[in-house]
């Protein structure tokens, strides 16, 4: 292993002109060192979030293999249409966020507030279609728990085949699990908005306008991921095992 | 006198700190804390089993469900709050930084806001005693559906919602101090110190880290699961057909425990070697140190090191295998079971070989620090030789529900953990308080500690291998074929008592010696690595961290930051 190539800590006097940068936390040495601790500490942290949806995953495809009937039907009850302008939506917004970081990069700060801004209607946007395909799940009676009905599988009313009563329960699980990844997923984005909305105020004080933009950064790593999510969450829950 | 009230002054301003070493000392405190309750919880326990009638002073006689409480309660607190906490979080707080020559941690913020959720945690956990039904029954690993209904027994209600929320909060402590302590190591290494400079309990700590990292937040989801499986009426963890004290359980649940049991597992084994690997890079620098030699083979202990954290993360299907879990799958988790043997023993091996070759020049006599070390190494020897035992599901199916895995993982995990934060203890006292432990007191609290351990420990294999089930309340009673065993736990109860008892010394040691201890001066060991040699400022590290016992005439060690010798 080569440990030379491998950070260690910069010689003091090599970076004397940032010594007294308002951004920079005393107990680091440089601004860039604060800045590769921060954005590795956003790395990992983003690690354990995968592991986190890693579990869910696992959940899914275990129950995926053992109730694979219920899973055909379950997916079948989900709207493309909205799943892809949903996707579409996020992407967007992935793009709304890179453009703030480069904003940021630029110095534009009024530019910076703009994309933060779009982020955060893209963001409402999502979650708005999200919750309207939750209310749309709740008047069929596909809530588990709640006021789950198994009426829509045993006894279709379209093309489809009708599932016997135990294989028609395990959609519960199909819905368990899709309300679970996907209500964790917007649990993350109402957290990102969140944040969104302190960093537009901060954003437009200058706060990552003057060089410093680890913030910025930093919070774009965590969007995208968030973004990611939902594009395993797509296909996984809306695309595949929808033909028998 | 005006001196100690100076200082407990300052003591409370360190309370609300970001001040990694002021930190580290609240984590070992909390431990104490924990570590004590754990403790008496356990006696209760020992009493328990030899007679069922007494009473608990304050509570009473404890009802076979109380003693599964006891259980759970004593298992929580031990491996989260002690075995966990004061090794990684604790020491990890105090001496990392000072170890690679940061005056910080990486985020110090971040480093007071996971001590104060981990304190939240305990918190939590020790409100499941004083709720409608008292704490959880279902043992540390709270396997559903016993754990996913509340029907399911005294406890399982709202305790076992505080114990979800309590291991919540504490995932999530664990989850920002491992981004915190890695980032720390990768990012905040003072000049020269190179990664294959860094000392082993460093390499211990970033191989934790990154073990937490993938282990915690599986468990988190996991405890989210089984919360929605409780309140959202979902059914990840509860199978159908469920009847749990007479009542059926809803019908329509469709999901398995298996599920709860990979996902717990995959946190549960890593999280052995979570406790016990901080141990392993302080038993090579101890022994180091007081050998006076360099470790032997510096390069190994580290590839060592990333390979028990590696195979640690393949094997938890060998806790699952007599839970139904598919035969090929114990086939293969066997075999990364015995893979992990290999690693390790190697680790012993090199220990060994240092002990050998260190007979002439080690340190006479021997220090505390370094009993507890060689006290661990012991454990972790005894403890290790029944490894392979389980690993083989055949062997593993008669033994897994008795007292040989109790046996097991409280020499290998529990008794090697803490001898070795013993070993901590006495050899970083001075960095806290300018002063050695007692020495006599020492030597007695080490002394009856193993006497006492070994004796309420090893006896248990017999009890296994003849057939005791464990978490059985009592061995009288309608359960009558057990009670040939009531004078063997007699015997382990008394030594119990031991090994309790001889943890009285320790603490009258530490608060002893924290005001009249002798005077250690800087540098006490003569340790070479950076948290007793280093500058105040500017510290250039210009070699490893093992330099002992080069040079006959001089000092025989010389401190990683020290300028070059002239022969060099």
């Amino acid at each position: 292993m080569d440990s030379h190539v491998i950070a260690t800590q910069p010689v003091h006097d090599a970076h004397e002109a940032h010594a007294h940068a308002p951004y920079l936390r005393h107990h680091f040495e440089t601004v860039e060192q604060q800045r590769e601790a921060s954005s590795f500490g956003m790395w990992l942290f983003l690690l354990t979030e995968i592991m986190f949806f890693g579990g869910l995953f696992t959940a899914y495809l275990i129950y995926r293999n053992w109730y694979y009937p219920a899973f055909v039907v379950g997916s079948h009850q989900l709207s493309i249409v909205l799943g892809t302008i949903n996707t579409a939506v996020l992407i967007c917004s992935s793009f709304t966020m890179a453009m703030g970081v480069y904003s940021a990069e630029m110095k534009r700060r009024k530019a910076l507030v703009g994309w933060l801004l779009a982020t955060i209607i893209l963001g409402g946007v999502f979650l708005g279609i999200k919750a309207d395909e939750y209310h749309e799940k709740w008047e069929k009676h596909h809530v588990p728990g709640l006021n789950f009905s198994v009426q829509d599988f045993t006894h279709p009313t379209d093309a489809e085949p009708a599932l016997p009563l135990d294989m028609a329960q395990k959609t519960q699980v199909y819905f368990s699990l899709y309300f679970a990844m996907t209500g964790m997923h917007a649990l993350h984005m109402v957290i990102g908005i969140s944040i969104l909305l302190v960093l537009v105020v901060k954003a437009w004080g200058g706060a990552y306008t003057a060089g410093h933009m680890t913030t910025i950064e930093n919070f774009g790593l965590y969007w995208h991921f968030v973004d990611i999510v939902w594009i395993f969450l797509f296909p996984l829950l809306y695309l595949i095992s929808r033909h028998q | 006198m005006s001196q100690i009230m100076h200082k407990k002054v300052a003591r409370r301003s360190k309370i609300f700190t970001t001040d990694h070493r002021s930190i580290g000392i609240n984590y070992l405190l909390l431990s104490l804390v924990a570590v004590a309750i754990g403790t008496i919880l356990s006696l209760f326990m020992r009493i328990h089993i030899i007679a069922p009638g007494w009473k608990i002073p304050f509570w009473g006689v404890v009802p076979p469900e109380g003693y599964l409480a006891l259980v759970t309660m004593h298992g929580t607190l031990m491996v989260f709050f002690v075995l966990t906490t004061a090794p990684v979080s604790g020491f990890g707080s105090l001496i990392l930084p000072t170890q690679i020559g940061a005056r910080r941690m990486a985020f110090p913020l971040l480093n007071a806001l996971s001590f104060w959720l981990t304190t939240l945690s305990l918190a939590v956990l020790l409100a499941a005693f004083f709720v409608i039904g008292g704490a959880p029954i279902s043992g540390w690993t709270n396997y559903p559906p016993l754990s996913a209904i509340a029907a399911a027994g005294p406890g399982q209600a709202a305790g076992m919602d505080l114990w979800l929320v309590s291991i919540g909060v504490f995932c999530l402590a664990s989850i920002l101090g491992a981004v915190n302590q890695l980032t720390t190591i990768i990012a905040k290494r003072c000049q020269g110190m190179m990664l294959m400079r860094m000392p082993l309990t460093v390499w211990s700590w970033l191989v934790t880290a990154i073990l937490i990292l993938f282990a915690f937040s599986i468990l988190l989801a996991a405890v989210v699961l089984l919360f929605s499986d409780r309140h959202l009426a979902t059914s990840f963890f509860i199978p159908s057909g469920e009847v749990i004290n007479g009542l059926a359980i809803d019908p329509h649940a469709n999901g398995s425990p298996m599920l709860w049991l990979h996902l717990f597992w995959f946190f549960g084994h890593p999280e052995v070697y979570i406790a016990i690997l901080p141990a392993m890079g302080l038993t090579s620098s101890l022994l180091a140190n007081f050998t006076r030699k360099p470790v032997f083979g510096y390069r190994f202990m580290v590839t060592t090191t990333l390979l028990i954290g590696f195979f640690g993360l393949l094997v938890w299907g060998h806790h699952m295998f007599v839970s139904g879990m598919n035969p090929y799958a114990g086939t293969a988790f066997a075999l990364t079971t015995m893979a992990i043997a290999i690693p390790s023993s190697g680790k012993v091996l090199g220990w060994l070989a240092m002990l050998w070759r260190g007979r002439d020049s080690r340190v006479h006599p021997l220090p505390t620090p370094m009993l507890f070390t060689l006290g661990f190494l012991s454990f972790f020897i005894a403890g290790g030789l029944t490894g392979p035992i389980l690993a083989q599901p055949v062997l593993d199916a008669y033994l897994h529900n008795t007292y040989f895995v109790v046996a097991h993982f409280h020499l290998i995990m529990a008794m090697a953990g803490v001898f070795s934060l013993f070993a901590a203890v006495y050899y970083w006292f001075p960095l806290l308080t300018g002063r050695l432990m007692n020495e006599r007191l020492g030597k007695w609290h080490f002394w009856l500690s193993l006497i006492g351990a070994y004796g309420t420990f090893f006896p248990m294999h017999f009890a296994g291998l003849a057939g005791l089930p464990r978490h059985y309340a009592q061995l009288t009673g309608s359960t009558s074929t057990l009670a040939s065993f009531l004078p063997l736990q007699t015997g382990i109860t008394h030594t119990a008592f031991l090994l309790a008892g001889a943890q009285l010394l320790f603490l009258i040691n530490l608060f002893w010696s924290a005001h009249r201890g002798q005077s250690a001066g800087n540098n006490p060991w003569l340790a070479t690595t950076l948290e007793w040699a280093a500058p105040a400022e500017g510290c250039i590290v210009r070699r490893g961290p093992y330099e002992y016992g080069f040079h006959r005439n001089l000092p025989d060690f010389i401190p990683q930051c020290a300028e070059d010798p002239e022969q060099e």
